[in-house]
């Protein structure tokens, strides 16, 4: 068994309380920090390595187990239709395993963006964990990836996307899927920032009692109608024992749950994370704050995006196209909800735009 | 005019869809239709239109008194590798629609009439059928030292073969690019969409082109490519105009190209949504219809 399926689900004995009753101290959750890959997206790619070596450093000290690295696309999303990277994924990962002392980094891939190809690179890197995400309908397309990840020795976990798009039981069948190609955790991911509070919760439940028993649940929120934190303590009291995080919120939208508040409302929830608070708060502000040019905030585009169920990471994209053809982002943002596209699809986004432009100019 | 004879191996959506093209060809007659489940809906189909149709592979295939001239092998990238030795053994020409190529990589807007005596030519994927005639449009006007592609398809059209070969796909794709598209570097990526109803195959181009290239020229000979194809693909047309911009930091100082195309399907065996099988199918008859020109004039 792995280091991420030991310790079951559910309680841990407790230390004793100074009642003496035989209360139990929920199961110790482990925090991933997206800093340096969901925020990539808010830094359009262009994380340096010095950045990347102050964040891993940051969050090493204060004690979070596992640090994501990687283009915000995942493995092999540097491209004109996500973005360039500054740097090489490859790189960042090389020198994000240099700087920790004992975090353990992640990368992300997605099938049809990236490769086993990359993946064995990232590995040679040093990178431990593989999270490979599809979206929430298509399970199978990973299961060459997990296979290939086991191979390598690596810890994986399945990140199914837009989780918002299908229903519970439809969703555990594709964690399923995921469990049986061999991932050792199943987050859901709420790319859109879409569940409000019942909504994640019934997912999480789900997921945990179709794949609870032989793998770990985690729980990926964004704050695009600020319900990141919140979601999140609904999925730990839920069964999930892995939850991500970004300091400063930094990542896609509105940005993702921050790290820096999920320490501490974990620790007055009685849930151990084993991250030091004053050590993330001091990564979040000292860090990461003094580099970012904007902070990620719930405007009209990101509140559309939660509010229509839009791919978080859509909007740098819809912003850009908004200023190259004319029209409102968040009008661009509505249409991209509205036909349903998935992640991945951002060259839509520029179709979307050209069709509102064209619209209007039809209109005038 | 005697016509040349063809075994489809596969029965799913793309032999299927192959089936019912080629029994509208005047150059080739369909020999069988071979697959390795009984139960198989393919087969049915193929039984239904008097195709002689048989689920014990191609050992059944290899066993018949006359043996076909071209075989078409909609089946997965390792099983043609494992086919492939024995149809060459047997003097039949191979249409290879997996990703695995093996033989020469065929798109035939852009290189049908160079095609080679191989006995394997390969059909790339849905996604290159749809995209490199486009990069080898704009580099036939300028150099292309990087062109990316974005195929989205509705995962109803994405049978099990595609998705257990899903790194297959972006893989041989990327080297298309390079090899036929005539990029410098190539990429490919591929998004399965599950929306209901289904959306209709959308493919995005995008080529890294000179700050100073001639834009008028670019896009001339991009909708001239669009008009051949659409010779075969009737559904195959731009959504927009070619997109020009200039060098952005975030492109690493690139300008670019984008040509952002809509195809939609013929409708044969899925509904017109499944514009890849239609690319795929039609560009794969052309190939074997092209073979059939060469045999009868010799």
């Amino acid at each position: 068994m792995s280091e991420a399926n030991r310790g079951a689900r559910g309680v841990a004995p407790s230390q004793g309380d100074s009642m003496g009753a035989a209360k139990e101290t929920p199961a110790k959750i482990r925090i991933t920090d997206s800093t340096l890959r969901d925020g990539s997206h808010a830094m359009a790619h262009r994380f340096t390595e010095e950045q990347v070596r102050g964040v891993v450093h940051g969050l090493d000290v204060a004690g979070v187990e596992v640090i994501e690295v990687t283009h915000g696309d995942g493995l092999g999303g540097s491209s004109f239709n996500y973005g360039f990277s500054l740097e090489d994924d490859v790189k960042l990962v090389a020198a994000a395993v240099d700087e920790a002392t004992r975090a353990r980094i992640a990368v992300l891939m997605l099938p049809g963006v990236g490769t086993v190809e990359d993946l064995n690179l990232a590995h040679d890197a040093g990178a431990a964990v593989a999270r490979i995400a599809t979206h929430c309908t298509e399970a199978d397309v990973s299961l060459q990836h997990f296979a290939a990840a086991r191979d390598l020795g690596m810890e994986t976990v399945g990140f199914l996307m837009m989780a918002h798009r299908v229903e519970p039981d439809l969703l555990a069948k594709q964690a399923r899927i995921m469990v049986d190609g061999g991932a050792q955790c199943v987050y859901v991911v709420d790319s859109a920032g879409a569940l409000v509070l019942g909504e994640a919760q019934d997912r999480i439940s789900a997921v945990v009692k179709e794949i609870g028993h032989e793998a770990q649940v985690g729980f990926h929120g964004h704050q695009n109608l600020s319900l990141g934190v919140a979601n999140s303590v609904l999925a730990q009291q839920n069964g999930a024992l892995q939850i991500d995080g970004a300091l400063c919120a930094l990542g896609a939208g509105a940005g993702n749950s921050p790290t820096e508040v999920l320490v501490p409302t974990f620790e007055r929830l009685g849930v151990p994370t084993g991250v030091d608070v004053q050590g993330v708060m001091a990564a979040a502000d000292d860090v990461v704050k003094p580099f970012l040019k904007r902070l990620p905030f719930a405007d009209r585009g990101a509140i559309t995006q939660g509010y229509a169920g839009v791919y978080s990471s859509f909007l740098l994209h819809a912003e850009r196209a908004a200023e190259r053809y004319g029209v409102p982002a968040h009008e661009i943002l509505q249409k991209v909800g509205e036909a349903g596209y998935v992640g991945g699809q951002e060259d839509m986004i520029i179709d979307v735009a050209l069709q509102l432009a064209a619209e209007r100019e039809r209109a005038s | 005019m005697s016509k040349l004879t063809a075994a489809i191996v596969g029965p799913g959506n793309i032999g299927t869809d192959l089936l019912v093209k080629l029994t509208r060809s005047e150059l080739i007659d369909v020999h069988s239709m071979i697959g390795v489940v009984p139960e198989s809906d393919g087969l049915e189909r193929a039984r239904k239109m008097g195709v002689p149709a048989s689920a014990e592979g191609v050992d059944w295939l290899l066993k018949q008194p006359t043996l076909p001239d071209i075989v078409f092998e909609a089946t997965s990238a390792k099983a043609h590798l494992a086919n492939a030795p024995r149809y060459e053994e047997a003097g039949i020409t191979a249409v290879d629609l997996t990703p695995a190529a093996a033989g020469p990589l065929v798109c035939p807007p852009v290189n049908l009439d160079t095609l080679s005596e191989a006995p394997n030519l390969n059909m790339i994927t849905c996604g290159g059928q749809a995209t490199i005639p486009i990069v080898h449009a704009v580099s036939s006007v300028v150099p292309v030292p990087y062109a990316e592609i974005v195929a989205s398809i509705a995962s109803r059209s994405a049978g099990p073969g595609t998705r257990a070969n899903i790194d297959e796909f972006t893989q041989t794709t990327a080297r298309a690019i390079e090899a036929v598209g005539g990029a410098g570097r190539g990429k490919a990526i591929i998004i399965l969409n599950p929306v209901d109803p289904p959306m209709i195959m959308r493919d995005t181009v995008f080529c890294a082109i000179p700050s100073d290239a001639d834009t008028t020229a670019i896009q001339e000979s991009v909708e001239k490519m669009v008009a051949e194809v659409a010779v075969y693909v009737p559904g195959y047309t731009l959504r927009a105009e070619p997109q020009f911009d200039g060098p952005r930091d975030i492109w690493n100082g690139m300008a670019r190209v984008a040509v952002f195309l809509e195809v939609r399907g013929n409708g044969d065996y899925l509904p017109p949504w499944a514009g890849n099988l239609d690319i795929m199918t039609a560009a794969a008859a052309r190939v074997g219809e092209q073979i059939a020109r060469r045999r009868v004039t010799k």
